[in-house]
């Protein structure tokens, strides 16, 4: 246990929001702290590709003359990264669809409290 | 052309995407102009597709020349282009019926509605036709996010339930895109042939495991899997008539393609079964919400909440035809994708008149003055329900027997009996609403008043259900010439 710790300590913590942000989206019934909760949820994704890229000792990925381009151990995995930026593209996309769900929600019934929503919908 | 095959389906659908703003300012109509247009050209690449894969085998087309376990590759197989087929078909069918429900359900803008549904169905081609891991995850969200615009387009109940389908649609395509990670940090590689070929060398390490298991979750949810479908009612009940239309029949059929994908292309073999059981969780998953969806359809008063339900329990055939994994098995789910598709879309587009003629979708409301005022969509609503319980010449009746076949062959007798039983319950459902239909009374006269439009909200329905007899008919010559090649593989 303490040896995966120290070992993977980074995914632990990374898994750790992950279940913060899952936590979130399904038991708060205030739907903004669901927006909330996605944001964070979708942040812990991202730190885990981020994560994955990580090497002991290497720089960035831009070759480097006295490297070389041979040892490949020398450079962080740039790939990740770059899948991380169309997720956060996508990510900001989910955010701004759900706050325009939002908007309409709020105009029709005036609140955004799952409960109160429930007892609107059912007259 | 041949060589660049995927692509004009998706250029064709993103493309008219494109023109939708340019076309709303020429006249009120041109959006749905563009977007029938669009759609039967994307039918006819689809079609070309087919039959070209069918007579000269895949096309692999590596996009911006970059090879593939580099590169995104669009691979047009049996599969993908069987699918594209499927969604273009539908699409067509939906988007010439969606004329006068749009204009009368979202009236302010019909080219965002259009462009946002031209959106979602490049989103889905997307996926049936991409090679890459990441990248199916990308057209997932363009999908998924154009379906929430889609399905939250009717006022503020639809936007709830809309938002509640985005938390948890959010939540299943993170969990793919969780099991994408781990797939990439043992293997390094995004491209699905690549990963396979590395899985079969490095075979099934932890870190595989655990994203098949996140990725397989992931898709469930999307799929409507039963826990994971509380979304669907709500959603395809309180969204715009021609976007439950447009939504229903495909959007989860594509995700039983990525299982299908899944299952067949990066998870094969037994060692991969025997560790994890995904074929077998996925099977009696599917075995409980075939019971499910058709007891819950049962008491419903909406016809379209009864419809959603009923969906849920076909999209249970589905996953135990993948679940039980033999060719029988895969062959009744593939073939249950297109009839399913096709009987639903019926039934929606059915639904759909009633309440563009404010008829209303109260199923206690219904009587015989139907049949006299819509005798075509009646007509087309028994064939589509007759289909759905399975009787002999309509097509929905070979995908069970295949599927019953299948499960023999395994020795299953809970999946039989399981079907079995649910053709009755559905039975149960749809002849309730068949006896007011056209047993029951209604004395008041005949009232054929015009409706704009008449005949382009019934033929599309009357296609779709004379389709559904030829598919019916024709069904060996389908499961030989196309559907096989699917199953056999490469």
């Amino acid at each position: 246990m303490t040896e995966s710790f120290s070992q993977y300590g980074a995914y632990w913590m990374c898994f750790l929001v992950l279940t913060v942000g899952l936590y979130g989206m399904l038991m708060k019934r205030d739907y903004v702290k669901k927006v909330i909760a996605l944001s964070i949820f979708q942040a812990a994704i991202i730190l885990f590709f981020v994560i994955a890229a990580y090497k002991e000792g290497a720089g960035v990925p831009i070759f480097d003359k006295e490297i070389g381009a041979e040892t490949a151990a020398a450079y962080i995995n740039p790939l990740p990264h770059t899948l991380m930026l169309t997720a956060i593209v996508v990510g900001v996309a989910t955010v701004g669809m759900a706050l325009a769900l939002l908007i309409r929600i709020r105009r029709g019934f005036g609140t955004l409290d799952e409960d109160k929503l429930k007892e609107k919908m059912k007259s | 052309m041949s060589s660049h095959l995927p692509l004009p389906v998706l250029l064709t659908f993103f493309g008219a995407a494109l023109f939708m703003p340019l076309a709303g300012l020429v006249h009120r109509r041109a959006p749905w102009v563009v977007a029938v247009a669009g759609s039967l050209l994307a039918g006819g690449f689809a079609l070309f597709g087919l039959l070209h894969v069918a007579g000269h085998g895949e096309v692999r087309y590596s996009v911006g020349n970059w090879d593939p376990p580099f590169g995104i590759e669009l691979v047009a197989d049996p599969l993908s282009v069987f699918m594209l087929v499927v969604l273009a078909v539908i699409a067509a069918a939906t988007l010439i019926h969606s004329r006068e429900p749009v204009e009368r359900e979202v009236a302010a803008r019909p080219a965002l509605y259009y462009a946002s549904a031209l959106i979602m169905l490049g989103g889905f081609a997307g996926i049936v036709s991409t090679g890459d891991l990441f990248n199916l995850y990308v057209f997932l969200e363009i999908a998924a996010l154009a379906s929430y615009a889609l399905l939250g387009a009717n006022g503020p109940r639809s936007a709830v339930a809309a938002f509640r389908y985005l938390i948890l649609g959010t939540i299943g395509a993170s969990f793919y895109l969780i099991g994408v990670g781990f797939i990439f940090i043992e293997t390094g590689s995004l491209n699905i042939a690549d990963v396979r070929a590395i899985i079969e060398v490095v075979g099934l390490t932890v870190p595989i495991g655990v994203g098949a298991a996140f990725m397989v979750a992931g898709i469930a949810v999307k799929f409507a899997l039963v826990p994971f479908h509380q979304w669907l009612p709500d959603a395809y009940t309180e969204a715009p008539s021609s976007s439950t239309a447009l939504v229903a029949p495909i959007g989860t059929k594509v995700a039983a393609y990525v299982l299908i994908r899944l299952m067949l292309d990066l998870f094969p073999g037994e060692r991969i079964e025997s560790a994890l059981h995904l074929r077998e969780i996925l099977g009696v998953l599917g075995a409980i919400g075939i019971l499910w969806g058709s007891i819950m359809a049962i008491p419903q008063t909406n016809l379209k909440r009864m419809l959603a339900y009923s969906s849920v329990a076909q999209v249970g055939y589905i996953a135990l035809g993948i679940g039980l994994g033999t060719a029988y098995g895969l062959i009744g789910a593939v073939l249950h994708i297109l009839n399913h598709a096709c009987m639903k879309s019926c039934l929606f587009l059915v639904s759909s008149n009633l309440e563009t003629k404010g008829r209303g979708v109260k199923i206690g409301d219904f009587d015989a003055s139907l049949r006299r005022d819509m005798p075509v969509s009646s007509a087309a609503f028994a064939v589509a329900a007759l289909s759905m319980i399975g009787l002999p010449p309509t097509a929905g009746f070979f995908s069970k027997w295949y599927l019953l076949l299948g499960s023999y062959e395994e020795g299953r007798w809970f999946f039989i009996a399981t079907i079995i039983a649910s053709s009755l319950l559905n039975a149960v459902y749809f002849f309730r609403i068949l006896e007011r239909m056209y047993l029951g009374g209604g004395d008041e006269p005949a009232r054929r008043e015009r409706t704009r439009g008449a005949a382009l909200l019934a033929t599309p329905a009357a296609a779709l259900a004379v389709g559904l007899l030829l598919l019916g008919f024709g069904n060996a010559y389908l499961v030989s010439e196309f559907i096989f090649p699917i199953v056999s593989g490469p």
